[in-house]
């Protein structure tokens, strides 16, 4: 029998481990989170359930026919790959540590599977801004999940920004766990966002659900009569020791801020998301060729570039839950042996197109580094200043990440430039005329945190 | 007078820190960007501790001097983090601890400073458990990718050009003399050729006609989240002298911990000849955790964040070649440093000057030679 070792239990995994499961394979799916949903189906545990869930939820009733399928799948939560081991002609020997992150025994596991799905989502992308280091700025997607899986919400006068459709469900969590939003800001034009979202009105065929989706959400703010303002941001945010006071600037078609156009606002907490990155450290360390964005590159049922290598959902470019089911649905089909159907493959495409749309109306443009000051930090963990990082690759001439990543420490922190790493790239490729080494910062063989006892104690397993 | 020096490692930044200073101009060439080989995978040892008397000995010695002072030469630029910080090296058996001493011993004969300790005096969180401890006080660090965009900040101020992204292809020619380079950004002429490519030198010399025996072999170094200092030298086992002077393909490891200026901790060191191989595998990872254990039990509950690999570059006989090479007039050589190409790299530009202006050298330039009797063998390879 086919085993199918599957990293990821969100929208992707799941659909990927039932797909795998029906073709016939021996299926065993990892997460680091205590149960299986991801970030998207992120919910309260089982040990104080919410008894209506699918309010929080797009698709709940999906998740929920997932998990029912998942039968005869072994199923590993609290599961932290550490290291996946390239062999390029065959999928990659996987590290595990099961257990919780600061116990002392977690249980270390070794797969050495015929076929291996990555299904590892997505990392939320916030630019830099004066301030965003202040407590009471969060994440959207911090906010999101505290929405989610607490059911609290940050503070009681929020303002939502960044870019994306991602903003809307957000502003509607917090307004249901009892927050006033009283803005949101979407740094994308009418014209692209209206481009991207009404040419070829066919190619929405399939996806149009997500269009009735995005419909609720904007009834929502209707109804609280909460403003929705497109080619706007955040520039800065003020206040002692917490958040009092935003600045927001209408923004250029490049989001550059428009002069002239800056207001304050009095807030208790801002959510910013200015879109995601594909959580691709563990494809680039299994050898997968990636693309200029850090997606992994995938053929029409989902291979990489590595035999027995397959990726599905956001690692193979950010394009929503419907887009990472079909994939994963794809996936987990071919990597049990099984020939995919037409209708499988087609769906990817339709969802594709959704995918292409997302990225023209709301991808970040380049004019954001005018809202960033020399003093603004960039590296939050090792407190790397926008100043800094170009005096330094003034200073050193170099065009090297590698290197100026060692002489700004910009990205060395404990995070491994999982928050900075992109924005660090961008700033030093403007100062430097062109970095030679692009793309470095998602490298990162080491997926997790292990403690040296953890990984001396491998000794007797692999000698 | 033109040179073209191969490669923007730290070899070649001093390389051509040194001749800029003398009046050369020189242009540096790298096909990737500066600091991003085996000068920005390593440690930044400056060490002597681990070198036995002879003639690479003799070199880290007159580099240390150098280094000295050269440590604040370049002002307005992050610190290099020049540290002397001293060297503590822990023999954990008995026969490690009778190797160690007469080791030692040697060394003091050749004018190293190497005095036994207690080494709880030097490091309170070291091991019970050990048998014999040498405290090194002339061995120190630097931050290496730093230092080598120090050396080429200054050599450019002396009037050096640096190109990155420019790869040499092969060689131009004047009847049976080295006349220049042909590279991705065209043809480059010069009167002398200097190859300083590290691991790649190997590669660099075929293409421009000549075998040189470099190989890759490679290190692996694992880096802990930041915490208060509680590692305040470089400290190694025993072993460390053993598996540098190896000439064994297989793996080795033997613990080298230090902290650096930002908190962390660096655990080295492996070595192993597998070419250019730049997996991370966990039966390294293992290795470097347990050896570092023994000398550090505390370390058992720090978290790593990270492992990075290189390569070194690695001649048979354990010595750099550096100078002129008679096969190939107008091609130098400045290389094969194998783990101590930070320290070298200061004598190693000092000498090669020299030897390229007609002065007189610091130190014996034979042993360097591409014409060693010990490499002649490896020499034979054609092309």
């Amino acid at each position: 029998m086919t085993e199918v070792l599957i990293i990821g239990a969100g929208p992707a995994g799941l659909a990927a481990a039932t797909a795998a499961r029906r073709s016939g394979a021996r299926v065993v799916v990892l997460d680091a989170a205590e149960d299986v949903g991801g970030q998207y189906w992120r919910h309260l545990p089982a040990q104080r359930p919410a008894a209506r869930e699918q309010v929080l939820h797009h698709g709940w009733s999906r998740f929920t026919a997932l998990r029912r399928e998942l039968t005869g799948v072994e199923i590993v939560t609290g599961a932290q790959v550490w290291l996946a081991e390239r062999h390029d002609d065959r999928p990659p020997t996987v590290h595990v540590l099961v257990g919780p992150a600061d116990g002392r025994d977690r249980e270390q596991r070794t797969f050495e599977p015929d076929a291996l799905v990555l299904a590892t989502g997505a990392y939320e992308r916030t630019l830099p801004f004066p301030g965003w280091d202040l407590p009471g700025v969060f994440t959207a997607g911090a906010a999101q999940a505290l929405a989610k899986a607490e059911r609290v919400a940050v503070g009681r006068r929020v303002l939502v920004a960044g870019a994306g459709p991602f903003l809307l469900p957000v502003a509607s969590s917090l307004i249901r766990t009892g927050a006033r939003v009283v803005r949101v800001l979407e740094a994308g034009g009418w014209g692209r966002l209206g481009r991207a979202w009404t040419a070829r009105p066919t190619e929405l065929l399939g996806a149009s659900h997500k269009a009735g989706e995005l419909a609720g959400y904007v009834r929502d703010l209707a109804r609280h009569r909460i403003p929705y303002r497109v080619a706007t941001g955040v520039i800065a945010v003020h206040g002692r020791d917490r958040v009092e006071e935003v600045t927001v600037a209408r923004l250029d078609a490049q989001w550059a801020p428009v002069p002239g156009t800056s207001q304050r606002v009095a807030v208790d907490a801002v959510c910013v998301s200015h879109g995601f990155l594909p959580r691709a450290e563990l494809a680039v360390a299994a050898g997968c060729v990636t693309g200029p964005e850090g997606a992994v590159a995938v053929d029409g049922d989902c291979r990489t570039s590595v035999p027995g290598v397959f990726a599905a959902g956001e690692i193979t470019g950010i394009g929503g839950a419907d887009l990472a089911l079909a994939e994963g649905t794809l996936a987990g089909t071919a990597a049990a042996g099984a020939a995919p159907t037409q209708a499988q493959r087609r769906a990817v495409l339709t969802h594709q197109r959704f995918a292409a749309r997302l990225s023209d109306g709301h991808g970040i443009r380049p004019g954001w580094t005018g809202w960033v000051a020399d003093d603004t930090l960039i590296c939050r963990c090792e407190e790397v200043t926008a100043g800094e990082l170009r005096d330094i690759a003034t200073a050193t001439g170099s065009r090297g990440l590698r290197s100026l990543k060692l002489s700004t420490r910009a990205g060395l922190g404990v995070c491994q430039g999982r928050v900075c790493g992109r924005s660090v790239e961008e700033l030093l490729d403007r100062t430097t005329g062109g970095l030679l080494d692009p793309g470095r910062t998602a490298a990162r063989p080491l997926a997790g945190l292990v403690r040296l006892g953890e990984l001396a104690r491998m000794q007797g397993d692999t000698e | 007078m033109r040179v073209i020096v191969v490669g923007a490692g730290i070899v070649g930044a001093a390389v051509a820190r040194e001749l800029a200073g003398a009046g050369v101009a020189v242009t540096v060439l790298d096909r990737a960007a500066s600091a991003g080989g085996t000068s920005a995978a390593g440690e930044g040892n400056l060490l002597v501790s681990d070198k036995g008397p002879g003639d690479e000995l003799v070199l880290a010695q007159r580099s240390l001097t150098l280094w000295e002072a050269m440590k604040d030469e370049v002002k307005g630029f992050p610190s290099i983090e020049y540290e002397a910080k001293g060297g503590l090296v822990v023999a954990t058996t008995e026969a490690g601890a009778a190797g160690l001493r007469s080791f030692a011993s040697r060394q003091r004969g050749a004018g190293v400073i190497a005095e036994e300790v207690d080494p709880h005096e030097l490091e309170p969180e070291l091991t019970r458990d050990y048998t014999a401890a040498v405290h090194y006080p002339q061995d120190a660090q630097v931050q290496p990718a730093i230092a080598t965009e120090a050396l080429l900040a200054e050599a450019r101020r002396r009037g050096a050009v640096v190109r990155q992204g420019v790869e040499v292809l092969s060689s131009l020619l004047s009847g049976d003399r080295l006349a220049g380079v042909r590279t991705t950004a065209g043809d480059l002429h010069a009167d002398h050729v200097v190859v300083a490519a590290g691991p790649w030198s190997g590669e660099v010399a075929a293409r421009l006609g000549v075998a040189l025996p470099v190989r890759p072999r490679r290190g692996t170094i694992l880096v802990t989240t930041r915490m208060p200092q509680r590692i305040r030298h470089k400290v190694y086992d025993a072993d460390y002298v053993g598996a540098v002077g190896s000439s064994d393909a297989a793996l080795q490891t033997s613990s080298v911990v230090e902290s650096t200026a930002s908190g962390t901790v660096l655990i080295g060191s492996s070595r192993e000849r597998r070419g250019f191989d730049g997996r991370i595998e966990a039966r390294v990872l293992s290795a470097l955790a347990a050896k570092a254990m023994v000398l550090f039990p505390f370390l058992a509950d720090v978290a790593v964040m990270r492992a990075y690999g290189g390569f070194r570059p690695y001649v048979p006989d354990h010595l750099p070649v550096i100078g002129a090479d008679p096969r190939l007039p107008g091609l130098w050589h400045a290389t094969g440093h194998e783990g101590a190409g930070i320290v070298l790299s200061a004598a190693t530009a000092e000498l090669l000057a020299d030897l390229l202006l007609g002065r007189e050298t610091k130190v014996a330039a034979s042993p360097f030679s591409v014409e060693r009797p010990t490499l002649a063998s490896h020499l034979l390879s054609s092309v």
